[in-house]
């Protein structure tokens, strides 16, 4: 298991507080009522099905998504007012890798807020990038096309041009997907020790053993928050029923909860659930008792 | 060889073409790598239907067509921005209903029907002074906006959706974008013609990106291409008597065939080089 993320304060205030939001795209609702506190130095995934949501509250943070009510708060001011320094990587999935552009073109574009109202990249820039390139052992690659690149290379080269903004938080949507066992423990490790440097993450991800359970902070959401806390209070059968509409045993092995999944289930019919989800999260706040309804058909 | 450049015409032509070739080389990088090659094609039989009711309304045409232009630009973007509508069924839309109007005007107005097959197919003989300090101000500009606004251009074209929460204003760069577009269709319809505008702005960088895939070369070669096919297509206009604008076309889709073979000879030696290697 990862380090317990470091010196969480609960006196100070969130650095994004999401209250009671609604966000989707084109008028289509795809989150409903989500509130959720993200403090200086969470380390928080986010968990759940396709559909679930997941995507668009990181979205709805950057000011991608569309918001049909409530608001997204940095550092206490709405988003789109605070311009706030996120460093956000997407899916590798929507990159477009026949692009004519080198790993340090992607890393620099992360600069681009540094000095807008100069139209080229400065010295100092160039200098940056190539501290995170060598930070992330990507620096004999700055002139390689990003196409050439492994899997792994990839996913750290968006990393580095979120990292070249000098974030306060990250938001990384599935950042270990399709990766290998070995690129996944070094990209979670990764984020850690920059967690442990004062960056908070938040993360989507669909590992629930593999990732979320390393963690120290795990929200469970299925187009609302379901279950928020550390992976022991919120990787329970019920609220994972609840997230999931199956069964999924959950046990113990050295400390480490780990949650036997059981995909030949899924998508049986479900009838009404309730599962005591409720937490106390890290971060002080409660969730209400969650009674959820799974509709036959869904 | 020489006796074209006896022509005072002809010179201005082919200065034209060099500079619309370059100029729609440069603009071309971006909409394919955008993925709005149709665009080209589009914008260009929009702006007809905008020269012929500037033509009605005595508008001097590069306002009048710029402007016409411009809002077609935007007005396909705001409509591509709605889920239930694409942005090929925009642009064909959108652009057909103002070719269909500039058509429809033309029908019922018979005296400058001749003005308008140039504009259709591209005629040098019709370049003046006048043409060619519009094109050389379009082209500055556009070249000020690809220097300027490098890091922004590339961010949102590269990924739109990310660019806006790394602080680009991906909407203004959009309207400059459709802005600068506009220009360039405009001031390349006397050269090439309506018909011939989209493949002037898509074969420069398709042929450039077989020789490199770094981004600032492509940004070089690609309008080198476009105002060498450009040039030689005015050239070679003036021997096989065809009009300019498809003269400037066959000589790029020629370099776009010689550089499928180069890029398909290259691939099979890399590739026998790399089973060499193995074996």
């Amino acid at each position: 298991m990862l380090h317990k993320s470091p010196h969480p304060d609960l006196h100070e205030p969130p650095l994004v507080q999401i209250r009671d939001l609604a966000a989707g795209y084109h008028g289509t609702r795809v989150i409903e009522n989500v509130s959720l506190d993200i403090m200086r130095n969470d380390f928080a995934a986010l968990l759940g099905p396709s559909g679930s949501g997941k995507t668009t509250v990181l979205r709805a943070i950057v000011g991608a998504a569309d918001v049909y009510a409530g608001d997204v708060l940095f550092r206490g001011e709405p988003v789109r007012k605070a311009r706030p320094r996120i460093g956000y990587v997407p899916q590798l999935e929507a990159i477009d890798w026949n692009f004519p552009v080198t790993v340090e073109q992607v890393v620099l574009m992360g600069a681009t807020r540094n000095a807008p109202l100069f139209p080229w990249f400065r010295r100092k820039d160039r200098l940056r990038a190539g501290q995170v390139l060598e930070r992330l052992g990507l620096d004999g690659l700055a002139n390689r096309q990003i196409r050439e690149l492994s899997g792994g290379q990839q996913q750290r080269v968006f990393l580095g041009r979120a990292l070249v903004s000098e974030p306060e938080i990250l938001l990384l949507d599935e950042p270990t997907a399709g990766v290998d066992i070995k690129t996944r423990d070094d990209v979670l490790h990764l984020l850690d020790e920059l967690n442990h440097q004062g960056i908070a993450i938040l993360m989507s991800t669909h590992e629930i053993n593999a990732v979320a359970a390393h963690l120290p902070r795990v929200i469970c959401m299925n187009g609302r928050i379901l279950a928020d806390g550390t992976p022991r209070e919120v990787l329970t059968p019920a609220v994972l029923k609840a997230t999931y509409g199956a069964e999924m045993p959950v046990t113990e092995y050295r400390g480490m909860t780990l949650v036997a999944e059981t995909p030949h289930q899924f998508g049986a019919a479900a009838s009404s659930v309730s599962g005591n989800g409720h937490v106390h999260g890290e971060s002080g706040h409660v969730h209400d008792d969650i009674v959820i309804e799974i509709p036959a058909d869904d | 060889m020489t006796e074209p450049f006896e022509f005072e015409f002809f010179v201005r032509g082919l200065i034209a073409a060099t500079m619309v070739g370059g100029l729609a080389g440069m603009m071309g990088v971006y909409i394919v790598l955008r993925r709005m090659s149709y665009i080209g094609h589009g914008l260009s039989h929009a702006i007809f239907g905008g020269a012929v009711v500037s033509f009605i309304m005595s508008i001097n045409f590069y306002v009048g067509a710029s402007i016409w232009g411009f809002l077609s630009a935007v007005l396909i973007q705001w409509t591509s921005r709605r889920r239930s509508i694409s942005s090929d069924a925009a642009i064909g839309i959108i652009t057909t209903a103002s070719f269909a109007l500039g058509i429809a005007l033309i029908s019922r107005t018979q005296t400058f029907t001749r003005s308008f097959e140039a504009a259709l197919f591209g005629n040098i003989l019709g370049v003046t002074g006048s043409d060619l300090v519009a094109i050389a101000l379009v082209t500055g500009a556009v070249l000020i906006a690809v220097i300027v606004g490098y890091k922004y251009l590339l961010f949102a074209t590269f990924d739109t959706e990310v660019a806006a929460s790394y602080g680009v204003p991906v909407r203004w760069v959009d309207t400059a974008f459709a802005l600068v577009l506009a220009g360039t269709v405009v001031v390349s319809m006397q050269v090439l013609g309506v018909t011939m505008i989209a493949a002037a702005l898509v074969v420069p960088p398709i042929v450039a990106r077989q020789f490199t895939g770094s981004f600032t070369r492509l940004m070089v070669l690609s309008p080198l291409i476009g105002a060498s096919a450009g040039a030689i297509g005015i050239y070679l206009s003036w021997f096989i008597d065809v009009s300019s604008g498809a003269s400037v076309v066959l000589v790029a889709s020629g370099f776009f065939v010689v550089s499928i073979v180069y890029a398909s000879a290259r691939d099979r030696l890399l590739a026998a080089r790399g089973r060499a290697g193995v074996a």
